[in-house]
């Protein structure tokens, strides 16, 4: 009989090494997966991981997506995962994302045509804040009255995705734009647009961003007393109380820096690569920012690396909808078999597989 | 704005129609949610029974035999869910996540070639007598036989967690799976007989989308209805009658904002149709607002793993 047996300690080679696996079970399985729909597995799986970044071709013009797209997954998967970490399930990013942006957008069009360098800062922390108080709506829920934060924040989606709608067509809609949705492009102004810092790397503000949060996340988790708390509440949420760590500061402090980081990485992406507020700007980063957390164990460099994999998925799934007329949805299916197998192959983190009789405990 | 356009009967009628899927998913759930079990992929469960419903139904020719298939594919694909919190021992919220994004990617890449087909729907049932009756006829007793079929579910579920000895057996495993465990009852098996029953329902909950609701089949379709479910049953704080009760008013607010929009209420259609989610939260915000009647009723164990160390 196979049994399971709770090891004393997590496996710090499993814990490294179970993201690998899940990776590679994926692959075996996408690798299925496309030849049920009629494409050849390893032509598949080589344009997804290996194309993007080393085909002669199309490399030049995909590498620099790869941190584009890797940019806003990590900021907003490392807001996440210190939620995670603490027990606070905020799976509402996409909304907070489209609200940051909505709400920077908005203050940068309110002085357009104006010239000058504080209007991008200006809108920085405008998008930060929106994100902050969309995340705040489900924590203050939480603290004040204990409501389920995951069926709040996740609820605050939907009306986000219409608040979207309706100003995408209303007061941000451009006045130039012939009647048709959308606001001005405000990655075409200057005082606004967030353009790559080195030319061809893809590298945008936004990026830096993220890489310096995950820096600041590191820092806070394994050096600082709030980092601590954090994690104490959600290893030891009773030994957390005795010890004073308050719960409804932890709920407030983990949901809004989720919040503004989601903000922040909406913003980015409205001034540089989207440009424009539309009504399909919501593009799923915040659910994938999900995968990205867990995939990197919750783990500022884990998550770095984790939001480097999706970004190239995400390429390669467009490169291969391009060349081998993969259907989009076989990504997005993709990506959440990644996470499925990573839930799945965990166990070994923290139990011992056994074969054999059981022991009669003593 | 011209209100005199809705017409109360059929309102009621539609009322009905709009909430039997919400209904159906939130039923299961609450069956999952009281062995102890948090399942957080109703909506990834109910869009594959909604494509597999609606594919089947296009294939067959048969919308019966695409409803007891979408029943079936919701139950296989909740058996992943129930494999990997039961036995792999991961974390419910993460799993049921998880569940919800490969539903979704499934069911697109599944429904991709049928967008944009019609299919066959279930007739109105010709119920003699009452389906004649003036007024309350056209209401409450001419609809197709899943509007009864999940009415007869609840009371069903209300009967079995109520009297019979599996019900307590289940309700036990959900307060302290621990004890039901020393007192020999196998959690595991139970939980999982409880995740598919789950799948199930959200699958038929699912296929009444596409193939009655709407009905077509469009990508996302369910747009965010497993998670009304979920909502649903917290509210109903774990009790049968009131599942019936949130649905039939969420479907009532769904429906509502729909008539104001067709009624010609031109600004802020996006402010109607943000409406149930809007009221979704502040009726949790009551619910759990009142400690005495909400929280305390949720089964001791939701959402905790169990592993039998002897």
């Amino acid at each position: 009989m196979i049994r399971l047996e709770k090891r004393p300690q997590p496996s710090k080679m499993w814990i490294y090494m179970t993201p690998v696996l899940a990776v590679l079970l994926t692959m075996l399985f996408g690798g299925i997966m496309f030849m049920v729909i009629g494409t050849s597995p390893i032509e598949a799986i080589r344009t997804i991981f290996w194309d993007p970044l080393f085909h002669p071709q199309f490399a030049a013009f995909s590498r620099p997506q790869l941190l584009v797209k890797a940019g806003p997954l990590i900021l907003i998967a490392i807001g996440l995962s210190i939620g995670f970490r603490a027990g606070i399930w905020n799976i509402g990013a996409e909304g907070q994302y489209i609200i940051g942006a909505i709400c920077g957008a908005g203050v940068g069009l309110a002085l357009y045509p104006m010239e000058s360098a504080l209007i991008l800062p200006l809108m920085i922390i405008a998008g930060a804040l929106g994100g902050w108080a969309w995340a705040m709506i489900p924590a203050i829920l939480k603290v004040k009255f204990g409501t389920n934060e995951i069926l709040v924040s996740l609820m605050l989606v939907y009306v986000a995705e219409n608040i979207l709608a309706s100003v995408s067509s209303g007061v941000l809609r451009n006045p130039e734009g012939m009647g048709f949705p959308g606001s001005r492009n405000l990655a075409q102004w200057s005082s606004s647009q967030n353009l790559e810092l080195f030319a061809g790397s893809g590298m945008h503000l936004g990026v830096l961003t993220a890489f310096i949060a995950v820096i600041l996340a590191y820092v806070l988790l394994t050096r600082h007393i709030q980092g601590y708390n954090i994690r104490l509440t959600g290893e030891a949420p009773r030994a957390a109380r005795f010890a004073g760590v308050s719960p409804a500061r932890t709920v407030l402090f983990c949901l809004g820096l989720a919040g503004v980081l989601a903000g922040m990485a909406g913003l980015f992406e409205v001034t540089g690569p989207a440009g424009q507020i539309t009504i399909d700007f919501g593009s799923g980063y915040g659910f994938t920012a999900i995968i990205v957390a867990f995939l990197g164990r919750l783990h500022p460099v884990g998550i770095l690396l984790a939001g480097l994999l999706m970004a190239l998925t995400y390429i390669g799934g467009e490169l291969a909808q391009l060349m081998l007329g993969v259907p989009g949805a076989s990504i997005q299916l993709f990506q959440g078999m990644l996470l499925f197998f990573l839930l799945g192959v965990d166990v070994l983190t923290n139990f011992r597989i056994r074969v054999g009789k059981a022991e009669v405990a003593a | 704005m011209d209100l005199s356009n809705i017409n109360p009967i059929l309102l009621v009628a539609s009322i009905m129609i709009s909430a039997t899927p919400i209904l159906l998913a939130a039923i299961g759930e609450m069956v999952v949610e009281k062995s102890g079990v948090l399942n957080l992929g109703v909506e990834g469960m109910m869009i594959t029974g909604a494509v597999i419903g609606f594919v089947v139904a296009i294939n067959t020719g048969s919308p019966v035999f695409g409803f007891a298939i979408a029943a079936v594919a919701g139950a296989v694909i909740s058996l992943s869910f129930g494999v990997l919190t039961q036995i792999f021992l991961s974390n419910q919220v993460a799993t049921g996540l998880g569940l919800t994004l490969v539903g979704l990617g499934l069911s697109s890449l599944i429904g991709k070639p049928y967008e944009g087909m019609k299919t066959e729907t279930l007739p109105k049932l010709d119920i003699p007598i009452l389906g004649d009756l003036p007024v309350v006829g056209q209401m409450l007793f001419s609809h197709d036989i899943m509007v009864y079929l999940s009415l007869l579910l609840v009371l069903a579920v209300w009967a079995f967690l109520k009297y019979t000895r599996f019900g307590l057996i289940l309700r036990a495993v959900g307060e302290s799976h621990d004890s039901a465990h020393a007192l020999g009852y196998k959690v595991i098996r139970v939980r999982m007989a409880a995740i598919m029953f789950g799948g199930a329902c959200a699958g038929l909950g699912g296929a009444y989308l596409s193939l009655v609701r709407v009905p077509q089949w469009t990508e996302g379709m369910t747009a965010g209805a497993g998670w009304i479910a979920l909502a649903i049953v917290v509210f109903a704080s774990w009790r049968a009658g009131r599942v019936l009760v949130g649905a039939y008013l969420f479907g009532g607010i769904t429906v509502l904002q729909l008539n104001l929009q067709a009624a010609g209420m031109t600004w802020g259609v996006q402010y109607l149709s943000m409406s149930p989610y809007v009221i979704t939260i502040l009726v949790l915000v009551l619910i759990s607002s009142n400690r005495k009647k909400g929280s305390h009723n949720a089964p001791a164990n939701l959402g905790q793993t169990f592993h039998a160390t002897r």
